[in-house]
This record gives C-alpha cells, structure tokens and sequence, in this order.
C-alpha cells in the first residue's frame, strides 16, 4: 500500500530517458542526472548531474532536496594518502564560464533517509538549489548499481 | 557534524612505504558471500586483486566495482583464475548476504568477504590497508578506507596499486603483467 503511493508520489513508473532531459534556470543548465539501484531502503542513494554555467556569474549549488530522501546532503569524495572519505560539501562552486560535474568519485549528492528502495528504471524528481539562480527540478534516472553513467547520445562530449 | 571514530586496524606506522605482505605471509581468515571461510594459501598460485569497500556507500566502492567489471570484461577468460576479491571494511552490516546481493550487481568473478571486526582488522593489518568509523547523526556511521585497489602476482608477491583517480587505461596493462 505505501510502496503504491510512494510510486505515484516518485512518478517511479517513467520512462527512463530523462536524464537525457535539458532543463535550464537562468545561465545555467542542467542535465545528465541519474542515481543508482540501492540494495533495499536503509542504504542512501547516489545523485549525479552534470550543471553548465553560461553566464559571467559565479554561483553555487548550496541544497539539494527530493521526496525521495528524508535526508539529502551534497558530499565530496577525497582520496587523500590512498584513504577515500565523504565530507560535507556546504557549497559546490558552478564558476561562471564553466560549470561542475556531481559525478562517480567526486562531488555528489547523498540520498540518506529514502523513502523507498530505488530501483532500476525508477525516476525521481530532485529539486537543486542555486545561491543565485534559485531552484530548479529535474528528473533523476535510477540506472543499475554498476552504471557509470547515463548513456545519452550528446554525453560526454 | 562528523565525529571521528578511532582508527581500528593500526598499530602500524602509517606511511605509504608500508607494502602489502606476500599473500603466503599473511595470517586473515575471513567469509566470503557464500558463507564459507577463506584464508590466504587457498589463493596460491592465482594473479589476485584485492580492495577494501562498503556496501553502504553509494559512490566509491560502486564505482571500483563497475571498473574493476569492465576491465575484467575486456580480459575475459585471461582473467578467468584470478582471485578478485572485495573485502568489507563494515562487518557490522555487510553480513555474507548482504555481500551476495551486492557482488551479484557486478561481474560474477568478484566475490565479497567479510568476518568479525577482529578478522577484518587481521586482513587490513596484512594488506597495510586502513580503515575507520566516522560516526554521523541519529547512530548512522560511514567508513574512511583505502580505495587502491591491490595486484599481487601469481606467488602471492604485491605487484602493484591502482589508485582511485588513476587514469583508468593504464589499469588492464597493471593487471596483465600479473597474469603471465
Ligand atoms: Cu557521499
């Protein structure tokens, strides 16, 4: 019964094409996000998106939030003497001119507290929200636990 | 905030002059995904890749495991009698089950291990590996942990590390040279 209302709040039955979606908030523009499968609900999931900065103004990815996670937080990856950790990333920098990749071994945001296991095929909206740009939705594919990324035909350049 | 749990595994001298022992040299006993106990004489005579990971985290250790897929693909039956073995940093919630839901995400060669927080200690200590509890909100924790991920050669003598941000082409040539 809640995993029905959960599906139709996530919209987990879309089709699993949107992390190939555009969207666009003033200079900047969005796009690429996926996550991948978790093994059941107690483990967080992962949010990657890749944020283009067109303008001449610096900005900053300071939140994210989703109804899927009670708890999302935005983290970097550090590998520092061999040892990976997480830290809390306060602010991700989308420097005007260029932009900033969450991606695989990098920054990223953390999806703790979800609501329901996220599973391949699933998509989710994830709200980000810019230090001036305001926020944005965009719509976030869950691919397998062993994707490296979404495969769009403009991907990776 | 983050508090900062005590290291478990060193009584070591930390620096990266510390190799790995000779897998012959080394004393562990762990479990792997299939709940049988493993030690390190039953990989005699296999090229070997070992790394230290947790299923809870949703970032690195997926994305090693993805790597380590792909090259073991582009080696194909080449890399058939290798022992590729991911070895869990969080016994406390990586039970053999849950590491054979999680191995079973990737290529089928990889297997997971586990054991007791002393024999995950033992085999960190043996791969100078190191690891440990960062403590977080409401009793949740996350791992700090070493992301290279080891080669030994055949006769158990350490090759060499692939480094988590290593330019990945250079990884399938590492592991080659661990085959012949
Ligand atoms: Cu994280």
């Amino acid at each position: 019964m809640k995993h029905f209302l959960l599906a139709a709040a996530l919209g987990l039955s879309a089709p699993a094409a949107m992390a190939c979606e555009t969207v666009t908030i003033g200079d900047l523009t969005i796009e690429h996000a996926w996550s991948k499968a978790t093994l059941g609900a107690a483990r967080p999931g992962v949010f990657y998106v890749e944020i283009t900065n067109t303008g001449s103004t610096d900005d900053a990815l300071v939140g994210i939030s989703s109804p899927a996670a009670g708890m999302p937080m935005l983290h970097e990856t550090v590998v520092q003497d061999g040892i990976a950790s997480m830290p809390h990333a306060m602010s991700i920098p989308v420097p005007a001119g260029q932009g900033v990749q969450l991606s695989p071994g990098g920054y990223h945001g953390m999806l703790m507290g979800l609501t329901t296991a996220l599973k391949e095929g699933d998509s989710f909206p994830v709200t980000l929200s810019f230090e001036k740009a305001g926020e944005v939705t965009v719509n976030v594919d869950v691919l397998s636990l062993r994707a490296e990324g979404p495969d769009c035909a403009d991907a990776g350049q | 905030m983050l508090g900062v749990g005590a290291y478990r595994t060193r009584n070591l001298p930390t620096g990266s002059e510390l190799l790995p022992l000779p897998i012959g040299e080394m004393t562990w006993t762990l479990t792997d995904h299939l709940g049988r106990s493993v030690r390190p004489k039953d990989w005699a005579g296999r090229p070997t890749i070992v790394f230290f990971g947790f299923t809870w985290c949703p970032d690195v250790c997926p994305t090693t495991l993805s790597d380590i897929s792909l090259w073991l693909e582009e080696l194909g039956a080449d890399a058939d009698r290798m022992i590729v073995a991911l070895i869990s940093v969080d016994p406390e919630r990586d039970t053999p089950d849950v590491l054979a839901d999680y191995v079973s995400n990737f290529d089928p060669r990889i297997m997971g291990l586990t054991g007791s927080a002393d024999e995950v200690a033992q085999a960190a200590a043996d791969f100078r590996a190191t690891y440990r509890r960062v403590d977080k909100d409401a009793g949740d924790y996350t791992m700090d942990h070493t992301a290279g991920v080891f080669l030994f050669h055949p006769d158990g003598r350490f090759a060499s590390i692939i480094d988590f941000h290593e330019d990945r082409r250079f990884a399938v040539p590492k592991i080659r040279r661990t085959l012949s």
